[in-house]
């Protein structure tokens, strides 16, 4: 069996990569993908620790089933933003949304 | 006597009348109100000087102080508090009756020489008001009510100058009485706040009473920069007096005064509110020769230099008005130099008797003179000596009585002048040698600039005249005041006053010295009155060619030594510019600079830390993930 | 119901009615039925105030306390001695002539319902004799001023505004400080007056502290050199109305609170500190009145004299004795009513010429009389012409200064003195500018003098004047009384 160790390795990576992108790229898409890849790497380790440290019970397996659907939920809603953004300032650049703070 | 309190209640009640529904009535009701108002109140005078001095006011041979009305107005203390009431003593029935007289007549003349003008009512309003304040401060029984009435009276005095309010000179000129005669009373309040402080009353009957001479004397161990400080006190109230009475170097705001109508000249600024500074001493007369004798002898020197100065200026103006102004100095300060030089108690109190006397004459031939020469500036629309002349044969009544004022003025027996100045000249000449001199001097002076005065107006060359105003005689409303006041300038020389009035209120006998005093005098004063004669009876050239031969100091004397300018430019460059701006302008720049500075510093600190605040949420949580690490990395390796 | 809280009911009964009203009719109804009910509790109160001090000698009358944060001991707690019955009829009068001084207002509304408010601040601080309470009222008629200025205001408005409310924001702040250095210092038991100045005692180690932060917080609104220059800006954009209520009213709350708290809780501090206020206040006295001299803007003299009459209150405070301290509390009064009317008379002035400029103006007096003579009143009133108000309350200051033992005091009182000299000469500068002389502009010529509401503000202002200058011994006779629990307290030491 793999040794859970690897799993937690791949997550860490998953979840920097993800922080990485948060705050370096400008474009909102690519910052929800970021979120995206923080948000997996949670349920990863969610899935990773239910299997490995209480194989009796389901609690982690039903929390990162929860956890996928409302990412879905979430980012339908944030692209649904991100088309509306899109369409009145012509742009998906944070740097630009700037708008409402002046 | 309790109906003396009446004589104040009339003008104040007319005051409050013609003040509020003036404008409603027509003028000449107005000013009859008035003058039926102060012939009530002069007919009441009259009452109670003839009850004080005849009937009740001598208990023993001596005048006693009676106080028939007074209440206590405000508490300042257990000791101090204003009271106002009704002093009667020799002294302020004398005033009532000069006040009362004088300020019928003025009501009386100005019935017709106002007639017509704007602010009539106003006006009588305003005369009303000034009787009222100058009988409240006559009678005051203590010297806060004094100074009370004192502002009062200044206050009137202003609306009275400046009566003609749309005419710039007259404003500024009540501008500068005011303000002149407040910075005076700014020295009179410090003085009865340290007379008040170290006697504990305001009382005059508890200052000046002989056995109360400890509440005086008291004062007398301390000192303050080397004076006593009953000293101190008694020079800064005889300041007060001083800005009232137009002393040197308080007098610049007389002459200006005489952009008021001229019956006001003549009853304010001849006969009474000027005369208030020698009363203010005469009723101090006890503490300043028991606790400051020293600030006698400075009033005398005072009063003798101002005489001198006064009259040297009156020889060169041309203005008749201003001539007469400059004499209301000289004269008044004969009435200090008096007071200056007098003793205490029985024939020493000559001078006292003789001051009061003087300011008694005076006050009747002063407002003649002021009031014929109102007469005949109503007659030729002009105030200048150079558009007169030969009125003589257009105005009798009124030269025949300017001559007397002016022969009353220049002490020639018997006219009033005569008996008051040799009085005075007699104190003087037992006191000091200098002052009788100077003061001897002055007479004559008195004597060349009245009759230069005379004679170019009524004499001299005659002016062209506008052929349809030829100048006429004024009307009887204004030639009855004038005749009833040329009798009381012939007659009152003749009261015996050391019966009525003496420094410690008994009677006393006193002759005319007439080798050492009256003689010389009138020597003196004939010889003035020949040089004018000479002079101008005709309207020689000469006068002109002495001027010139006299260059600067002549010059000089026309533009009164320019003191005018010495304070103007202390108030304008020193004081306004000097002190006024630099402090609004610090106030503006520093300490509201600092203000705004604090504000500003704030502003700019939040502008510098407000870019932290950025809302970019990826620099937060970069921030953020930053910090946890660094954090983590604490937590392991400490 | 206590007879005090209806002074603070009554505006906000105002301000209930001003919600339902629909127009100007109404909105002036309520204001004037409003300020007239004021007017008559006042002088109600007066009456029995008068009546129960004749058979009870305690300290304050009609007393009255309810907790509302027990935690704290801050309690709704009232209570009049004569200084605040003065205080009051003065409000009462103020509030009652600003009514008519703004009868003709944009959104009449909202200016009133704030206007009401300011009131509400007003009554209830002088009412209280709560710390907490006090302050919490003292806030309540220091936030409607910026709206009132900020929104009604002229000329740099926005401006004045915020610098008005900054600088006495920071007043309060200091003003916080003090009082719960006096809660905490007298052992955190009482928040009442009374109960402090009466039964505990403050440290003289934390008076030394709190009495300065106090006297500062206070004295800011006090226009306390070097921290008056809110007054100048801010009386000049205010409106007329807001001008007269805070000049004539809350300048004052600062002499009362000066006086009723840091004085009266801690005497040994004014003892030990006194002498720095009193050097402040006399450059106030002194310095308030030379810049007013040069100053062009009708506004700006007055405040800046405002400055320095309000100087002279405090001045007189810190002498510490009955007949000063008397002087004091009538030049408050004095004080707040001649700077109203002065400020009435400017407004209606402003109004029909659109300048506040001396050198715009000229010869007025032709051209309104009425306002013109009302102007040259108050200008003596506040020359210390007897008779009126300002007279009697100088000289009373001056004669207590007077009588105390110091020399420093004694010299101090000399110079202040000399304000009244100075007085004369802005006035009768400004008089004379204005008032007489020719007409200078002629679009002046024509304008209408006073209408009806202008003359009840002027009038009602001038009797008040009169009445206190004829009869002092009235409001000296309240005030005095009153005196005697602080004199001893003072005099302990």
């Amino acid at each position: 069996m793999i040794k859970m160790e690897y799993y937690l390795i791949v997550s860490t990576l998953m979840f920097f990569i993800g922080v990485y992108g948060f705050i370096a790229r400008k474009n909102m898409l690519a910052i929800l993908i970021s979120l995206e890849l923080i948000l997996n790497a949670v349920e990863i380790n969610f899935a990773v620790f239910n299997r490995y440290l209480f194989p009796g019970s389901m609690e982690g397996m039903f929390f990162t089933l929860f956890g996928i659907a409302i990412t879905a939920a979430e980012t339908a809603i944030a692209i649904a933003i991100i088309i509306n953004v899109y369409r009145n300032i012509g742009s998906v650049n944070v740097r630009k949304i700037n708008k409402m703070k002046e | 006597m309790e109906y003396s309190l009446f004589i104040l209640i009339t003008p104040f009640v007319l005051f409050l009348l013609l003040g509020l529904t003036g404008h409603k009535m027509k003028q000449n009701v107005a000013g009859i109100i008035g003058t039926v108002g102060m012939g009530f109140a002069a007919a009441l005078s009259y009452m109670v000087a003839y009850q004080y001095f005849f009937v009740i006011g001598k208990t023993a041979g001596v005048f006693q102080e009676m106080i028939p009305v007074s209440f206590e107005w405000l508490r300042f203390t257990e000791k101090l508090h204003i009271d106002l009431g009704i002093l009667l003593d020799p002294i302020s029935v004398m005033m009532l009756v000069v006040i009362t007289t004088v300020s019928l007549m003025v009501h009386l003349y100005s019935l017709s020489y106002m007639h017509g003008e704007k602010g009539f009512q106003r006006y009588y309003s305003f005369l009303s008001l000034f009787s009222f304040s100058m009988l409240g401060l006559v009678v005051a029984t203590n010297i806060f009510q004094m100074y009370i009435f004192w502002e009062l009276v200044g206050v009137s005095s202003y609306s009275l100058i400046g009566f003609y309010y749309t005419k710039p000179s007259a404003v500024a000129a009540s501008k500068k009485a005011f303000i002149v005669t407040r910075f005076a009373d700014l020295g009179f309040l410090i003085g009865i706040l340290i007379l008040s402080y170290y006697t504990g009353t305001f009382d005059f009957a508890t200052l000046t009473a002989n056995h109360a001479e400890s509440v005086v004397t008291s004062m007398q161990g301390l000192s303050f920069m080397g004076l006593s400080v009953a000293a101190w006190a008694m020079a800064l109230i005889f300041m007060g007096g001083a800005g009232k009475s137009a002393m040197f170097p308080l007098h610049i705001w007389l002459p200006d005064a005489m952009e008021g109508p001229t019956p006001v000249s003549a009853l304010i600024h001849a006969a009474t509110m000027v005369v208030a500074g020698v009363y203010l001493i005469a009723r101090l007369f006890p503490v300043y020769i028991f606790a400051a004798p020293e600030v006698l002898t400075l009033i005398a020197y005072i009063g003798a230099f101002t005489a001198l100065f006064a009259a040297i200026i009156a020889v060169t103006q041309t203005d008749i008005k201003r001539v007469l102004a400059f004499s209301t100095i000289s004269q008044i300060a004969y009435m200090m130099v008096s007071l200056g030089v007098s003793g205490y108690g029985g024939h020493d109190g000559l001078g006292y008797m003789a001051s009061m006397f003087h300011l008694f004459t005076h006050a009747f031939f002063k407002a003649l003179l002021f009031l014929g020469a109102g007469s005949v500036i109503h007659a030729v629309h002009s105030n200048e000596m150079k558009d007169m002349g030969r009125l003589h044969k257009f105005m009798p009544v009124s030269s025949w009585t300017f001559l007397i004022a002016c022969l009353a003025i220049a002490g020639i027996p018997p006219f009033s002048g005569f008996f008051s100045k040799d009085e005075i000249l007699s104190a003087a000449l037992h006191h000091d040698k200098l002052i009788f001199f100077t003061m001897l001097f002055v007479a004559g002076l008195t004597a060349f600039y009245m009759f230069r005065l005379y004679f170019n107006i009524f004499w001299g060359k005659e002016k062209a005249y506008d052929s349809h105003h030829k100048p006429h005689e004024s009307p009887a409303l204004m030639t009855v005041p004038l005749i009833i006041l040329a009798i009381y300038s012939i007659f009152t020389g003749f009261i015996h006053f050391p019966e009525f009035i003496s420094s410690d209120s008994t009677p006393f006998a006193a002759h005319i010295e007439w080798m050492h005093v009256a003689i010389p005098s009138i020597v003196v004063a004939l010889t003035g009155i020949v040089i004018a004669f000479v002079l101008y009876f005709k309207g020689s050239e000469k006068p002109v060619q002495i001027a010139k031969s006299l260059g600067g100091f002549y010059t000089a004397t026309v533009h009164k030594f320019y003191l005018d300018e010495v304070w103007m430019f202390i108030t304008q460059s020193v004081i306004f510019k000097l002190i006024c701006k630099p402090i609004a302008w610090f106030d503006r720049h520093i300490i509201d600079g600092a203000m705004n500075g604090l504000a500003w510093t704030t502003q700019k600190t939040s502008a510098s830390v407000k870019g932290l605040q950025s809302g970019q949420v990826q620099l937060y949580v970069w921030v953020y993930v930053i910090g946890s690490l660094l954090i983590a990395a604490l937590a392991l390796f400490l | 119901m206590n007879i005090l809280s209806l002074f603070v009911l009554v505006p906000v009964l105002m301000i209930l009615f001003l919600f339902v009203c629909k127009s100007m009719q109404q909105i002036r109804t309520v204001m004037v039925s409003g300020a007239s009910a004021l007017m008559i509790l006042a002088v109600t109160l007066t009456v029995m105030f008068l009546q129960e001090r004749a058979v009870s000698n305690a300290e304050m009358l009609f007393t009255s306390s309810t907790m509302w944060y027990p935690s704290l001991n801050i309690a709704y707690a009232v209570g009049v001695d004569g200084i605040s019955v003065a205080m009051i009829v003065l409000s009462s009068i103020i509030v009652f002539t600003g009514v008519f001084s703004s009868w003709n207002m944009n959104m009449a509304k909202e200016y009133f319902l704030w206007y009401c408010l300011l009131s509400v601040g007003v009554f209830g601080f002088f009412i209280s004799v709560d710390l907490f309470t006090m302050f919490m009222f003292y806030e309540v008629a220091l936030i409607p001023m910026y709206l009132l200025i900020g929104l009604w205001g002229t000329g740099r408005k926005e401006y004045s505004a915020m610098k008005l409310t900054l600088m006495l924001m920071g007043g309060s702040a200091f003003l916080l400080i003090g009082i719960l250095g006096i809660y905490y210092g007298s052992g955190h038991s009482s928040m009442n007056l009374l109960e402090i100045a009466n039964n505990l005692h403050i440290p003289i180690e934390i008076q030394r502290w709190v009495f300065p932060a106090t006297f500062l917080g206070f004295g800011v609104l006090g226009a306390l050199f070097p921290f008056h220059t809110w007054s100048p800006d801010g009386h000049a954009s205010a409106p007329t109305a807001v001008s007269m209520l805070h000049a004539g009213v809350l300048m004052k709350l600062g002499g009362y609170g000066c006086f009723r708290v840091a004085m009266y809780l801690m005497p040994e501090a004014a003892h030990e500190l006194g002498w720095i206020f009193l050097i402040l206040t006399g450059i106030s006295v002194v310095y308030g009145a030379f810049s007013a001299v040069v100053q062009t803007d009708l506004k700006y003299i007055n405040a800046y004299s405002s400055v320095s009459h309000c100087g002279l209150v405090l001045f007189a405070i810190l002498m510490m004795n009955r007949t000063a301290m008397t002087g004091a509390i009538m030049q408050m009064l004095s004080h707040g009513l001649m700077t109203a009317l002065f400020f009435a008379l400017i407004g209606l002035i402003y109004g029909r010429t659109h300048t506040r400029d001396i050198r715009e103006m000229g010869g007025l007096m032709k051209i309104m009389p009425f306002a013109s003579v009302c102007y040259v009143i108050a200008g003596l009133a506040s020359l210390g012409l007897p008779g009126l108000s300002g007279f009697v309350a100088e000289m009373t200051i001056f004669v207590g200064s007077f009588q105390h033992a110091d020399v420093f005091h004694r010299i101090l009182t000399i110079a202040a003195c000399c304000s009244i000299v100075i007085t004369a000469v802005y006035i009768l500068r400004t008089v004379g500018k204005i008032l007489y002389g020719p007409v200078q502009d002629s679009h002046h010529i024509g304008l209408p003098d006073a209408s009806w509401y202008e003359k009840v503000s002027a009038v009602g202002l001038i009797v008040a004047i009169t009445f206190m200058g004829m009869y002092p011994s009235g409001a000296s006779e309240l005030i005095n009384n009153s005196l005697m629990p602080i004199i001893e307290k003072l005099a302990i030491i």
